[in-house]
């Protein structure tokens, strides 16, 4: 076990090493931001100290250790943009982009589960086939596309909820959400339900199979031999043991939600990571590209670790497949 | 010869004598695929998106990129209305510029379309040899390519897409390196999975024994068999590329503004969206979504006929 453990923390921190390499160098041979930093009316002795003041004037190996040292302590240099540190300016966006990837998480789950429950329950039901045409059409269509749709109808049309920002926040036990101000809710459905809807038809597929897969099985059966109330039978028996590999899936999938939040949060002028990142791609600000995605690779390989991990220990199969590797 | 051409009627008696008429892969494959009346017309629809993309210089009614054509007074008309001039109706409205809409969308169904599919293309000829390499070398080579290709499957492609164009910069050709190198890993997971079983089998085997080399034994005995699952892969992923082709272009960091696609459009029309003038964003994006959902159509039909498993 500490053999693997060790192995895959190799493998984790090689992955890391290697992708601050292609991120750092790509970053670096693209444009030159010192353009859109100095006032067009600079003369070259401005123009020299700029570079100069942003280290740019360094061979570029010797601009990647010194990066390295400075990611090591946490400091991934000052954004060009903002003239602060890139770390802190991306960890002040980092609670909304979150904030808005659990809510989608939370969202999936109370639209998923009953309607995937029910298309296993009654697969021949009409509404059961209306809902899997549902969430075919849910994987196909693109997210931007939907969220356009979204504020469309309900803030243009329909005027019930506003379109872009964040809205008010509060502070509770030190977290500071929209979420705990009945505005800033207000503000968060829309971004959520479009970052849910690519999740929505897949706990719905997920909760379909595992409940097809479930009523056929012996406790169930014995359970309506006991004659317990169908209610019961669905909402404690079935839906606890269908529920693992949602849960699973669903974690998994955290990253993908942090990773395709960037497409939301343009939409909706959602004030977190995502948004940050474009607008520090257009405006070449390389210490916020570089932070953010050396930021989201350790999210990845942590979250795709944690999970090796875990089923290695669930499943002893793996464990001994890998002893004989 | 004249003496054998038969008078009268038909010798009906004989037909029944007649062997069956030999059935081609391709008949047989289409009498199976047309037993989905959708899949049909979803099949039908990709054939008329792509004549539209082909010939949309021929038919639009105005070159949307042709300034001396294009009158700015004319920008944001509503769907139906007159230009200016007198000389179009614009049936779908006009954009910020004053383009014809329906003109600019033909023109971004084809550049949508052709990046599309030419990634499409690359990415299949590159994961495919990448695969076979990998099956057929074993060993090593393999381990090292399918861990290379776990671990960019474990990322989001539109991460990974977002980083390259971080580090490439915008233009087709960069959209095309970037589209294919987030789709090859998929081809190549396919490829080697098929190419494992193929090569286990005795006709490859007969190949061998016979000392043809290894080149022609890939490419000529193993790559045709793997080309079932490669079409139905490379039809998803070619709707996959089209999609996030449009979704880097609406964030702004896709395809210059010189080359409309689809996604470009939507972008370019999602400032006006909040005013209420919804056209200039709707109906590229509907455009853009048939084509998505017809593709996928086509796609999942193919996994259903080509897949030896649900034989019937």
């Amino acid at each position: 076990m500490l053999v693997t453990l060790l192995r895959r923390l190799m493998q984790s921190a090689f992955v890391v090493v290697a992708m601050s390499v292609i991120v750092f160098f790509g970053v670096h041979i693209v444009g030159d931001p010192v353009w859109l930093l100095v006032n067009p009316q600079a003369d070259q002795a401005d123009i020299e100290a700029t570079i100069r003041a942003l280290g740019l004037d360094r061979p570029i190996h010797e601009q990647y250790f010194h990066f390295v040292r400075g990611a090591l302590a946490g400091d991934f240099g000052k954004s060009f943009t903002f003239g602060e540190s890139a770390l802190k300016v991306i960890l002040q966006r980092m609670p909304a982009t979150l904030e808005l990837a659990i809510a989608a998480v939370v969202m999936a789950i109370i639209i998923g589960i009953p309607l995937g429950l029910y298309a296993g329950l009654k697969p021949q039901s009409p509404i059961s086939k209306t809902i899997m045409a549902g969430s075919i059409v849910g994987f196909s269509l693109p997210t931007f596309w939907v969220g356009l749709m979204l504020i469309m109808v309900f803030a243009v049309m329909l005027g019930w909820l506003p379109s872009t920002g964040r809205g008010p926040t509060a502070t509770y036990f030190g977290i500071t959400s929209s979420a705990f101000t009945l505005e800033g809710l207000r503000h968060l459905m829309l971004p959520a339900i479009n970052l849910a809807l690519l999740k929505v038809s897949l706990v719905i597929r997920l909760t379909r199979a595992g409940t097809m897969e479930a009523v056929h099985q012996d406790y169930i059966k014995f359970a309506r031999a006991k004659g317990l109330a169908p209610r019961r039978i669905v909402g404690v028996h079935l839906l606890k043991n269908i529920l693992i590999p949602v849960v699973t899936v669903l974690g998994l999938e955290f990253g993908n939600l942090v990773a395709f939040s960037v497409v939301t949060e343009t939409i909706f002028a959602w004030p977190g990571m995502g948004k940050l990142l474009i607008n520090a791609i257009q405006s070449l600000d390389r210490p916020i590209v570089v932070a953010y995605l050396i930021m989201i690779v350790l999210l990845f390989v942590f979250i795709n670790l944690v999970v090796d991990l875990l089923y290695s220990v669930l499943d002893p199969r793996v464990r001994l497949s890998d002893r004989a590797a | 010869m004249s003496r054998l051409v038969t008078e009268g009627p038909a010798p009906a008696e004989d037909k029944a004598d007649v062997p069956p008429r030999e059935e081609t892969p391709l008949a047989r494959f289409w009498s199976e695929y047309r037993e989905s009346p959708l899949a049909v017309a979803a099949l039908l629809l990709v054939a008329v998106l792509i004549v539209l993309a082909l010939v949309a210089p021929y038919i639009v009614p105005q070159n949307p990129y042709d300034l001396a054509q294009v009158d700015v007074l004319d920008s944001r008309l509503p769907p139906g209305t007159k230009s200016s001039n007198g000389k179009y109706t614009h049936w779908l409205g006009t954009d910020g510029a004053g383009r014809d809409l329906l003109s600019a969308m033909l023109y971004g169904l084809r550049i949508s379309l052709a990046v599309g599919v030419m990634s499409g293309f690359i990415a299949m000829a590159l994961g495919a040899a990448v695969g076979l390499l990998a099956s057929y070398a074993g060993g090593r080579t393999e381990a090292a390519i399918m861990r290379l290709v776990d671990l960019q499957l474990s990322f989001p492609a539109i991460l990974l897409a977002l980083m390259l164009i971080a580090v490439l910069g915008k233009g087709v050709d960069k959209i095309i390196i970037a589209l294919v190198t987030v789709q090859w890993a998929y081809y190549a997971r396919t490829v080697r999975g098929t190419a494992l079983v193929e090569q286990r089998k005795d006709y490859v085997e007969a190949a061998r024994g016979l000392g043809l080399s290894h080149s022609r034994i890939v490419l000529k005995h193993i790559l045709p068999n793997c080309l079932p699952p490669l079409i139905v892969v490379g039809t998803v992923q070619t709707a996959h590329a089209i999609s996030l082709e449009a979704t880097l272009s609406f964030l702004g960091v896709g395809l210059p503004q010189t080359e409309p696609s689809l996604g470009l459009l939507i972008s370019n029309g999602f400032e006006y969206m909040l005013s209420g003038k919804y056209w200039i964003s709707f109906f590229p994006g509907i455009v853009l979504l048939v084509t998505i959902v017809v593709i996928n159509l086509v796609g999942d039909r193919l996994r259903d006929v080509l897949n030896p498993r649900l034989k019937r």
